[in-house]
């Protein structure tokens, strides 16, 4: 049996890639190949992962310089061919700059960076991504951003609620949606948002911390196995 | 433009006295020109030479069969095991953090970063000891939001997590507050780099950002102390660009795995004078450097201002021959500017060149050795009575209890952890908001882990420095303790007000001594620190802050203990003796606004043994929290525990006659509080080990504390006034 292949990106300014391999790793795969921003190609893989950081500093708007570099040309191309895309934290922000993604995220709604857990409702267990999920379960898992705010026009929002593309909401422990459990003021409380074709997600939590027992939860280590599965 | 001629007012206007200009005149044969005073000046500042510190500095212990480097290198290093070994700094930024809170908290965690990195280690936890004027001060808001996002903005772009501190509050800060950054790396134990040059002829190497006019004097203005003008000093702070900083690590670790580099040191305060010169001094050569080749971003800069510039993200490398094409391949890679600028030499001289011409030339060894030691006459803090309970008002524990843990000091500080990301790298086992935070070793290769904090009570230094220099140490080596780790080894960030005042160098003589008692005591050598002095305000000073960050060792991360209960029905044990002391303590200064009376004793047998008692128990699982008995006692300690495990707890009331505020808020040293389900099989093993333990307590799954003798108090109802005080602080209009 074939274990899944995966390509890490990384760009100058990225600081989490080292936690998407461990996760990855936990989650019975193939040791993930890292990809340097200044390459053009990338290796045949199952999956595609853009992960967390500060990609150029964020300093023109997080995501913004990176969605400009060769590399991401051709994970959009890649992903055009239907190779899973996941994009965590700063990743989700240059997918989103990328046009992967519909949408935007904005400053926190608090003004500050937070780093906290967050609890999750799962909103369509039906992809590749959270198959290892119930519909409507309740993952914990942390963010750590201060650009999590998801904003979309309604229509755009309708649409993705329509075609079930919200991936996951910022829920109570209990999965009711309220204010107080949405950390950075998203919209809808949206968490992570596919793709039309659910091949591509974007998430601002961060599932690579919570994959060992020794972050005391491993709540975020079934979308990793979850993608191991789904793809060979 | 010509250079201002060299007078003895000059010296005097860049904070040299008649007797050090006389020094250096004497040192050169002639009259410095102005590149060459300025650079005398900065090395010989207070925060570059310790030139009042030093003597005392001396009789710290350093040593230890783990220690492989002391003080005097860019970091200590110690022996972890299995060819690891771990790296760590404390340094102060305080002054430049008063002036512009975010550019100085910034790049004080960028400084202490790079000392680090320097050493050839990956930097795996960032800490912050931070210490604010009264909450009621027109300033102070304003500090900690700037301080607070400035730290946050720098470690969070780097990736490096924040995970443990402290945060206090005192009218003494108002003028001068305290940023303590502390970092801890690992490196391989066989492949540290040093701060000392080599091999005449071997190139000299700048990469990192461009050279411009920020932080000029940066260092002198930290050796002085502030007046009513001193918000003018803003252009002395440096801008932080923490994502160069991180290219900037990633590359100089890249290089580091190659056999390139001879010797490499940080241009931190006074620049690339001081890394020039001291990696000079320290192989006992000299320095040709070619300014002309000095990567700049602005033009028209003089030798004076390349030389004193404290622009940020900068190195300085000595690399082996031939090797530089090798080394600007990686840099370029990064993106980072690289840069021959010269070479080392066997003259002895820092020769500066500009145009092919010599504008300054200066002895190597005497800048460095020839530096001005003073013993600073002192006078030893007079010592205070000891205060009895009677002499002090009782408050129903209740009400004491719930004001307490909604004191600006003891008030949960979760609005400033949550902007650090502590959970970056994925290696965060004990999170901020308890005793010492725990990190695993990066790789994902073993169980390691080590376990890190700083601590200092400043009430105490200041009402007995030596007693409160002891508990500083002991207080820290405790708190590594109660996770179940060893505590290995300590740096120290020496905090004072102006040391020409006889009472502030008895404090930090008086400190000095208590820690290095109490260092020998607990075998915990100090093997790196930095000074701050002049911590001082139109004559007020700072209470005495020595603060100490510890290190302990985990040999599996996954025996590590945190302060939260886990379960209902299980033992609540108080390890240690219980007197009631509270003088000095927090009941005292956060309910009464008094400060008087001696802090508490130190007995550093007991802390030894209670500790080692506790460490056992962990090591055994016998025990599933444990928490360090501090500031606020007892009480305050069990509601932390209970806070943070969303269990309450049965309690029984004061034993050996001690009367109730003094048994529930006394804050007698060497103790701990643990959660056991053996509680027969723990007290068993502290009557055999002598170490004083009793049962207190049971933990319940109802959430409040009853019992004790007082009124019952609800969790929700401490939780609101500890986690309530700070973010309704932040928010006032």
């Amino acid at each position: 049996m074939h274990a899944v292949k995966s390509a890490i990106v990384v760009f100058p300014g990225t600081n989490r890639e080292h936690d998407a391999v461990a996760a990855l790793r936990a989650a019975g795969g193939r040791e993930p190949i890292m990809v340097w921003h200044r390459e053009s190609e990338i290796p045949e893989v199952d999956l595609i992962v853009v992960p967390g950081g500060f990609s150029y500093g964020d300093y023109l708007r997080s995501g913004a310089m990176a969605a400009h570099s060769p590399i991401v040309r051709a994970i959009v191309e890649r992903a055009k061919r239907g190779v899973a895309v996941i994009g965590i934290c700063n990743g989700f922000q240059v997918l989103t700059e990328a046009g992967l993604l519909p949408g935007a995220l904005m400053r926190n709604a608090g003004l500050k960076f937070v780093c906290r857990d967050v609890h999750l409702r799962v909103e369509n267990a039906q992809t590749v991504f959270t198959a290892a999920y119930a519909q409507g379960q309740v993952i914990r898992a942390p963010v750590a951003h201060n650009d999590g705010n998801y904003f979309a026009d309604a229509a755009t929002l309708e649409r993705l609620e329509g075609e079930g593309r919200v991936a996951f909401r910022y829920a109570t422990p209990e999965g009711e949606l309220s204010d107080g459990a949405n950390p950075n003021g998203s919209a809808r409380h949206i968490a992570g948002v596919f793709n039309a074709t659910k091949t591509v997600l974007g998430l601002m939590p961060h599932p690579e911390n919570a994959s060992d027992p020794l972050h005391g939860g491993t709540d975020g280590l079934g979308l990793f196995q979850g993608l191991a599965r789904a793809l060979v | 433009m010509s250079e201002p001629e060299v007078t003895p007012a000059l010296a005097r206007e860049h904070g040299l006295t008649a007797e050090e200009y006389g020094r250096i005149l004497t040192i050169m044969g002639r009259t410095p020109n102005r590149t060459e005073l300025g650079i005398f000046s900065v090395m010989w500042s207070e925060h570059c030479s310790y030139k009042s510190s030093r003597k005392w500095l001396r009789t710290l212990p350093t040593t230890a069969p783990w220690v492989i480097q002391g003080p005097g290198e860019n970091a200590g290093v110690i022996d972890i095991g299995d060819g690891d070994a771990a790296v760590f700094k404390i340094e102060s930024h305080n002054h430049p953090s008063f002036i512009e809170p975010y550019q100085g908290a910034a790049t004080g965690v960028g400084g202490i970063l790079r000392d680090v990195f320097t050493m050839g280690a990956r930097p795996i936890a960032n800490l912050n000891a931070l210490r604010f004027g009264d909450p009621g001060h027109p300033l102070t808001r304003h500090l900690v939001g700037g301080v607070v996002s400035g730290i946050g903005g720098y470690g969070n772009c780097m990736g490096i997590p924040t995970v443990a501190g402290e945060c206090e509050f005192h009218a003494s800060y108002n003028g001068n507050i305290l940023v303590n950054a502390m970092t801890v790396g690992i490196a391989r134990a066989d492949r540290i780099f040093y701060a000392r040059s080599s091999g005449p002829g071997n190139p000299i190497v700048y990469v990192g950002s461009k050279t411009g006019r920020d932080g000029i004097h940066g260092a002198t203005m930290a050796s002085a102390e502030f007046d009513d003008n001193s918000a003018e000093k803003r252009p002395t702070v440096q801008v932080g660009d923490p994502f160069t900083e991180k290219l900037l690590l990633e590359a100089c670790l890249e290089l580091m795995s190659s056999d390139a580099i001879v010797a490499i040191q940080d241009m931190g305060a006074a620049g690339l004078t001081s890394s020039s010169v001291e990696m000079a001094a320290r192989g006992g050569l000299g320095t040709e450097l070619d300014l002309d080749r000095v990567p700049r971003r602005e033009t028209g800069m003089t030798a004076y201002e390349i030389m004193l510039s404290e622009s940020q993200e900068r190195m300085l490398l000595v690399l082996k021959p031939g090797r530089e094409d090798f080394a600007r391949a990686v840099f370029e890679k990064w993106e980072l500017d690289f840069a021959v600028i010269g070479r080392v030499t066997e003259t002895g001289n820092l020769v500066l060149k500009e145009g092919g011409r010599v504008v300054a030339e200066i002895p190597v060894q005497p800048l460095v050795d020839q530096a001005p030691l003073y013993d600073r006459p002192w006078v030893k803090t007079p010592e205070r009575a000891a205060l009895a309970a009677a002499d002090v008002p009782a408050m129903a524990t209740r009400e004491a209890l719930t004001r307490l843990l909604g004191a600006p000091d003891l008030a949960s500080k979760r609005w400033i952890w949550e902007q650090y990301d502590h959970l970056v790298m994925g290696n965060t086992i004990v999170r901020p908001g308890g005793d010492a935070a725990v990190v695993r070793l990066p790789g994902g290769k073993g169980k390691k882990g080590l376990a890190v904090k700083t601590d200092c009570t400043p009430r105490y230094c200041f009402a007995d420095p030596k007693r409160g220099g002891a508990q500083a140490v002991a207080e820290c080596w405790r708190n590594l303790v109660a996770t179940g780790s060893r505590p290995m080894a300590a740096t120290d960030n020496l905090n004072f007000a102006n040391p020409e005042r006889p009472e502030i160098m008895g404090q930090l003589v008086g400190c000095i001594e208590g820690i290095a008692q109490a260092c020998r005591a607990l075998d915990f050598p100090i093997v790196s620190g930095n000074v701050s002095l002049y911590n001082e305000t139109n004559g007020k000073g700072i209470h005495p802050t020595p603060v100490i960050g510890g290190v302990g060792l985990l040999d599996d991360v996954a025996d590590a203990v945190s302060i939260a209960f886990e379960d209902a029905g299980e033992a609540i044990v108080l390890i240690g003796d219980t007197t009631g002391w509270l003088g000095c303590s927090l009941y005292l200064s956060a309910l009464f606004g008094r400060e008087d009376g001696a802090p508490p004793p130190v007995d550093l047998a007991a802390e030894r043994c209670n500790g080692e008692f506790v460490r056992a128990a962990i090591k055994a699982r016998h025990v599933t929290a444990c928490h360090d008995v501090s500031n606020g006692g007892l009480l305050v300690a069990l509601a932390e525990m209970a806070l943070a495990g969303r269990l309450g707890a049965s309690l029984e009331g004061p034993q050996g006659g001690v009367p109730a505020h003094g048994w529930w808020f006394g804050e007698d040293q060497a103790r701990y509080l643990i959660a056991t389900r053996a509680p027969g099989e723990v007290l068993a093993l502290a009557a055999k080990a002598g170490v004083p333990a009793r049962r207190i307590g049971t933990t319940t799954k109802a959430a409040t504390l009853t019992g004790g003798g007082f009124e019952p108090i609800s969790l929700a109802e401490l939780s609101d006034a500890h986690e309530g005080w700070l973010p309704s602080y932040m928010a006032r209009p």
